[in-house]
Order: C-alpha cells, then structure tokens, then sequence
C-alpha cells in the first residue's frame, strides 16, 4: 500500500489552514472535474484524488487522525490492529475490495466505514474500452455483445459509425460509491481497412478493371459494392483514371435511416498481353491511321 | 407529432435541492428551454443530462450563469473540434492508404 500525501495532491503546506485547503480543493476542482473534462481519464482520475485528499483535510478529526500516522507510517500497522478489533463493516469491505473505486486503498485503511456513511455521494469510475468492427460489420445496424469487467453488455451498434468514434453508456461503468451513481463506459469503435473499398465520411471508393475494348468502344461492366453486384454502362472512350459517382451507394449516414453517402468508382483499363500475330498486325495498322 | 416527456421544475428543483430561480436564470441565457404545460413548468426530458451537468458546474465548482455560459460555449468548441480532428485523421489514412 502506497502512502499518499494529501497536502502534497491538494498543492498545500501542511500547515494550511481551513480557509487554504477550501480554496486549493476548489481552483484544482474547477481544473480537473470531470464535466470540464469529458473522456479524460486522466483527469477523471485526479479529479478523484483531489476529492479523497479534500474529505479527509477538510475534516479536522479526519486531518488529525491522518497527520498522526500518515505522517510516521511505520505506526500504520499499530493503527491497523487496533482498528481490526473493532466491529468489522461488511458493506465497505466490498467496497475496499475494488481496487478501481473512487478511493485509494490508503484511504480505506485509514477511515472506517461508519465515517464513509455520512460522506459525499461519489460517481463510479468510467470505463474504456475498444471494439473493431469490419467495414462490412459497421455498414449494418447489428447487436453485438462485450465483455467489460467481467460483464456480458449487449449493445446495438447504429449502422454507419466511423472510425475513432465513441459511443458512450451510462451507467456500465464502475458501481457509484456511497449511493453514488454508476459510471459510464466508454466504447471506441476501430473500423479496420477494406483492401477493396476506401471510405471517406460516408463516400466510398472502389477500383474496376475494364478491358481495352469496352474502354474504347464503350459497353458494359459488372462490379462489386459492398451490398452486391451492380451493372454499369461504360462510354465509348472511357479514359484510365475516369471516376464515376454511384449516388446513394455509399456508406449508411450514421443514425439516419435510409440516408447513405456515394459510391465513387475509378476505372483502370487492363491491356491485352499476348497478342497473336493478327492482333499485332491489326494494332499497327490502327497506329498508322494516327 | 412526437410528443416529447417533460419533467417538472419544480420536482428537480426539490431533488437536488436547488433555487428555481437559477433554472430561470439558465432559461435566460439560453443554456435551457423551459416550456409550460398545464401551469406547470417543466424542461424535456432530452435537456435532463445537459440540465444535471450546469447544476453541477454551479454547486460543485461555484460557477455563475456567465462562467456556465462560457464555459458551455468553450466545451461545445472543443467537442467539435475533436470531431474535426477524427475526420481528419479518417481522411489522412484515406490517402495515406490510396
């Protein structure tokens, strides 16, 4: 168990008096609160600490009693058996077990339990996690189940979701700490690479390979999208390069039903290899007529 | 038409034992819309989470409408600034992977 110097996280002397410790809690509280700092753990974190260190400082028992054996820790274990003969409370035992709670473990061998019962209510911790999804898997509004903390949580997941994006649910986060509320969890979507289709917001982008005839003289060439095979007309001299626009082929705009980006496709002309003699003669006589 | 839930100002305003008047004071800056039905005044239930978030900025850290209102404007810029920033970094690896 690591020792935690609460004047040292609340920036304050030891000697602070009441009025310092008050104002020092609230200028790093309005720094780091969690609703100025949404999604920053780190924050969140600090933000918990500074809480911890304002219950016990700001409470004169509580500021004695931890000046008396925060200070000389070797008397802790003294301080620990005297506390173990007393009535043990089983509701913060559960409580002190968590390891990811709102306190530190410092701070539940030094406060009882029956002191916490008064206290502040305290959110539970967020919870962050990732999840990767097919480009396939995200064009499609579909359940899928997590495993977060040891906890099966079946989610839908909104066709259209883009790469990076989180999605926030409350109340799957850590449980609440005196009646508190629970926190939230916070799941990143990662939508891995397609080697056959790029996305960019809700467009998409393909290849297709037609040959040098249907470039020339036009005709018409199947390809794939990602809900099936469409039929497309090709012009007469199609040039390598040339895009084309599918509208309403693309990616399904995210939470709007119905709504979907672009499919762009670019054409790439494959040359004939292996000409027959014929072939070679015909070619010749078409460059001639340049 | 949808009808959208409603909760009563007054029954928050006695849950989280807060003044009425900082719920006007928020309807006049425009951080919340508060709308009357049946003598009663009440916000949607969509504006709740946003509601509890400026209750908080003001019980917890002290902050005042015009603080709350900065503050919420600040946060709004930064939400869409992250945003920007994912688009970007979507569009990067876009080319990066051409």
């Amino acid at each position: 168990m690591e020792f935690i110097d609460y004047y040292k996280i609340l920036e304050i002397d030891k000697s602070a008096t009441e009025a310092d410790i008050k104002k020092s809690y609230r200028k790093l509280a309005r720094k780091l609160h969690p609703d100025l700092n949404p999604n920053d753990k780190e924050a969140h974190k600090k933000f918990q600490a500074i809480n911890e260190a304002n219950e016990v400082l700001s409470d004169a028992e509580k500021r004695k009693k931890y000046d008396l054996y925060g200070k000389d820790w070797q008397h802790a274990d003294q301080f620990e058996q005297q506390r173990q003969q007393r009535p043990s409370n089983e509701g913060r035992q559960q409580f002190s077990d968590n390891d990811e709670g709102d306190f530190s473990s410092f701070f539940e061998s030094m406060f009882g339990g029956g002191e916490r019962g008064k206290q502040t209510k305290y959110r539970g911790q967020d919870y962050n996690t990732e999840l990767t999804l097919s480009l396939i898997d995200a064009m499609e509004t579909h359940q899928q189940t997590l495993t977060v903390n040891g906890k099966n949580i079946r989610i839908t997941i909104p066709a259209g979701i883009e790469n990076g994006q989180v999605i926030k649910l409350k109340g799957y986060g850590a449980p609440g700490a005196n009646g508190g509320p629970a926190g939230d969890l916070y799941i990143t979507f990662n939508i891995s690479i397609n080697p056959d289709f790029k996305r960019l917001g809700n467009d998409l982008y393909t290849k297709a390979t037609i040959d040098l005839y249907t470039a020339l003289l036009g005709g018409e060439t199947t390809i794939e999208t990602l809900k099936g095979k469409v039929k497309l007309k090709v012009s007469p001299e199609t040039q390598y390069g040339t895009k084309i626009r599918l509208k309403g082929k693309g990616f399904p705009v995210y939470k709007k039903e119905g709504e979907a980006g672009d499919l762009y496709v670019t054409y790439e002309i494959k040359l004939p290899i292996n000409l027959t003699e014929q072939q070679k003669i015909l070619f010749t006589e078409l460059s001639t007529l340049n | 038409m949808e009808t959208e839930q409603m909760i009563s100002v007054s029954e928050f305003c006695m849950y989280h034992n807060i003044e009425l008047s900082f719920i006007y004071s928020l309807n006049e800056s425009g951080l919340i819309d508060i709308t009357h039905v049946e003598e009663k005044i009440v916000v949607p239930i969509s504006q709740l989470k946003h509601l509890e978030k400026l209750m908080r900025l003001n019980a917890e850290l002290d902050i005042n409408i015009e603080g709350i209102e900065t503050i919420t404007y600040l946060l709004q810029r930064i939400s869409d600034m992250q945003q920007h920033i994912l688009q970007l970094n979507n569009k990067l690896a876009f080319y990066e992977n051409v």
